[in-house]
């Protein structure tokens, strides 16, 4: 050991018939941000509550900067740093008094704990915010009381499970430069998210889980060289014309092109976007009016159907037990 | 509205403070059992402070059972309301007290709802210490709601014969039971799902504890079969105990009794609460 900040084999747990974690494996180098990309319920939050020790592993082993997650659970307490939808702050209190009452916890002295958690607020924009109670912020200022609670003791390591899950453009990228900023001075992040876009734009690897199980490991390049370039998406001023569109796109593209639900609408995924060009000229050239094209990023919804065979779909309440 | 002006009031998120502050991230040493634990109640006394409604069971109901029950049943049971109250009022103060533990369970599955739970059970600190802290922290309700009690009370005209000193005494032994009761609700707090839900099994479990005890009446007109359920309930020997400290006499064995359910509730349900903390899903 030593090697990896976090290491996991065969980590299991179940809820009831529930199979939440169906065997896990993780081997996360330390330094850097290591995505978990999955949807609603595919047992992210499971996971990250058992490195976290909060959740004992029904099998498997997982050990975390070194230490055993059940065996050494206190040791681990001590080094990592926990935000997310259930390891929150206590929204009855100020923001200082959050900040104040972790620094106490741990083992901070009155004065210095008064001082670490001004300069904690501070640094993430809070200062004028420090004497109100968190349930009047708002999301993002929420979000970012959170994460500062997790760093009143700099951890080597810090689990934020859906940092950006509902938050407005701005405040995403506040968080996103927040988790920036801590990996430059060297923290590791396992970050948890719902969106292909925020682990790639943070993560050097990315883990895919789907139904408790990782599906695909790899950076995101790796990732996205097996999804393919993404898809382009058409919209036709006439839609009877569709018939006709398919077949010209699909001839251009050597991909079959599908129907969307609005019904002037179409859609193909492309492996080449050197071709969407010469699909969209053969369109014009065919007197095909096309009013609106997009050329989309895949989606998680369609690395999913690339690695998994089916959509990302919705089971929320698996994730919340 | 005044959450969004702040926040574009605020300063951004700068990389040079977001570094420096990371740096400067000291690592004391854990403090022990006894300081986390009063960090905890410091935490119940804020939110106290922040929300101060929560304070309306340990005031109304008191108030509200001390005027009902001595003149509700003061004059049918003891000829004068004045005669009742000296009966009544040591049970009353019981009732109150037991009654406003039942509120430890109800916080702190709020605690486990809203999402602190797990950011508390991540600290490398004495496990059981937020719990305890809770419960130090209400201690101080609990004296609230007593001082209320004792206080309109004396203003009904109840004339403690023990004094001072058997007030203070009987109170001080009614805390400790209170603390050691509270161990119930933190248990069934981790078991039921919601606040709703532990509040209504609570008061399932209270009515009859406080009620089917010697706190209204003389148990001497119950039926055997209750009478024999009174004799082995903790309240009644709690209740004996407080009525007694506070007219002045010291009923040893009975106080002997409330220590040992005192500890038989800490031991018993303090431990299932610890099991059931650690493995909380």
């Amino acid at each position: 050991m030593g090697k990896f900040a976090i290491e996991t084999r065969g980590l299991k747990k179940s809820f009831g018939t529930t199979h939440a974690v169906a065997g896990v494996d993780l081997a996360v180098s330390a330094g850097g941000v290591y995505g978990v990309l999955g949807p609603n319920g595919a047992g992210k939050t499971t996971t990250i509550r058992m490195l976290a020790t909060l959740l004992r592993p029904d099998a498997g082993e997982a050990q975390v900067l070194g230490y055993d997650v059940v065996r050494d659970a206190q040791a681990v307490r001590s080094r990592v740093g926990l935000t997310g939808q259930f390891a929150s702050v206590d929204e009855d209190l100020t923001g200082v008094e959050n900040l104040l009452l972790l620094a106490r916890l741990l083992g901070y002295s009155r004065r210095r704990g008064r001082q670490r958690a001004t300069d904690l607020l501070d640094a993430f924009g809070l200062a004028e915010a420090a004497d109100r109670q968190v349930k009047k912020y708002s999301g993002g200022m929420h979000r970012r009381i959170d994460i500062a609670a997790s760093l009143v003791v700099t951890p080597e390591l810090i689990f934020l499970d859906e940092p950006t899950t509902g938050l407005d453009p701005r405040s995403r990228n506040q968080v996103w430069e927040i988790v920036r900023g801590m990996v430059a001075e060297g923290t590791t992040v396992l970050l948890t998210t719902q969106y292909l876009d925020e682990a790639d734009q943070l993560a050097d690897r990315i883990a895919v889980i789907d139904h408790g199980k990782v599906i695909a490991e790899g950076s995101s390049g790796e990732l996205k060289a097996s999804v393919g370039a993404g898809s382009l998406h058409v919209r036709l001023r006439a839609p009877e014309q569709r018939a006709e569109a398919e077949r010209v796109l699909a001839g251009v593209l050597e991909v079959p092109a599908e129907p969307s639900a609005d019904p002037a609408a179409l859609s193909a995924r492309i492996s080449d976007p050197e071709r969407v060009a010469r699909a969209l000229a053969e369109l014009f050239r065919s007197g095909i009016d096309v009013t609106e094209f997009a050329l989309g990023q895949p989606s998680l919804d369609e690395v999913f159907l690339t690695l998994t065979g089916h959509a990302a779909e919705e089971t929320p309440e698996e994730d919340a037990a | 509205m005044n959450a969004t002006t702040a926040e574009q009031a605020s300063a951004p998120v700068t990389e040079d403070a977001l570094r420096s502050v990371l740096l400067a991230g000291e690592r004391p040493s854990s403090p022990g059992p006894v300081l986390t634990s009063l960090t905890f109640g410091w935490r119940a006394l804020l939110k106290i402070k922040h929300v101060p409604e929560q304070l309306v069971d340990v005031t109304m109901f008191p108030i509200m059972f001390t005027l009902m029950f001595t003149y509700l049943f003061g004059g049918a049971l003891a000829g004068s309301t004045q005669e009742y109250l000296q009966f009544l009022l040591p049970g009353i103060l019981v009732q109150a007290n037991v009654m406003i533990t039942m509120n430890t369970g109800i916080t702190l599955n709020t605690d486990i709802q809203k999402g602190v739970f797990d950011r508390f059970r991540s600290l490398p600190v004495w496990r059981p210490s937020p719990l305890v802290g809770a419960l130090l922290g209400d201690l101080v309700r609990y004296s609230i709601g007593s001082a209320i009690v004792i206080t309109l009370g004396l203003v009904l005209g109840f004339r403690p014969e023990g004094g001072a000193v058997g007030v203070v005494l009987s109170v001080v032994l009614l805390l400790v039971f209170s603390f050691c009761l509270s161990w119930l609700w933190t248990m069934l707090s981790l078991i039921l799902r919601t606040p709703n839900s532990v509040a209504g099994v609570s008061m399932m479990v209270m009515f009859p504890l406080t009620f089917v005890s010697n706190i209204f009446v003389d148990p001497k007109t119950m039926p055997g079969w209750m009478q024999a359920v009174v004799e082995v309930n903790p309240i009644t020997h709690l209740a004996t105990v407080v009525r007694g400290l506070m007219h002045g006499s010291v009923p040893a064995g009975e106080i002997g009794w409330v220590l040992v359910s005192s500890v038989l509730l800490v031991a018993v349900f303090g431990p299932i609460t610890m099991v059931l903390y650690r493995n909380k899903k």
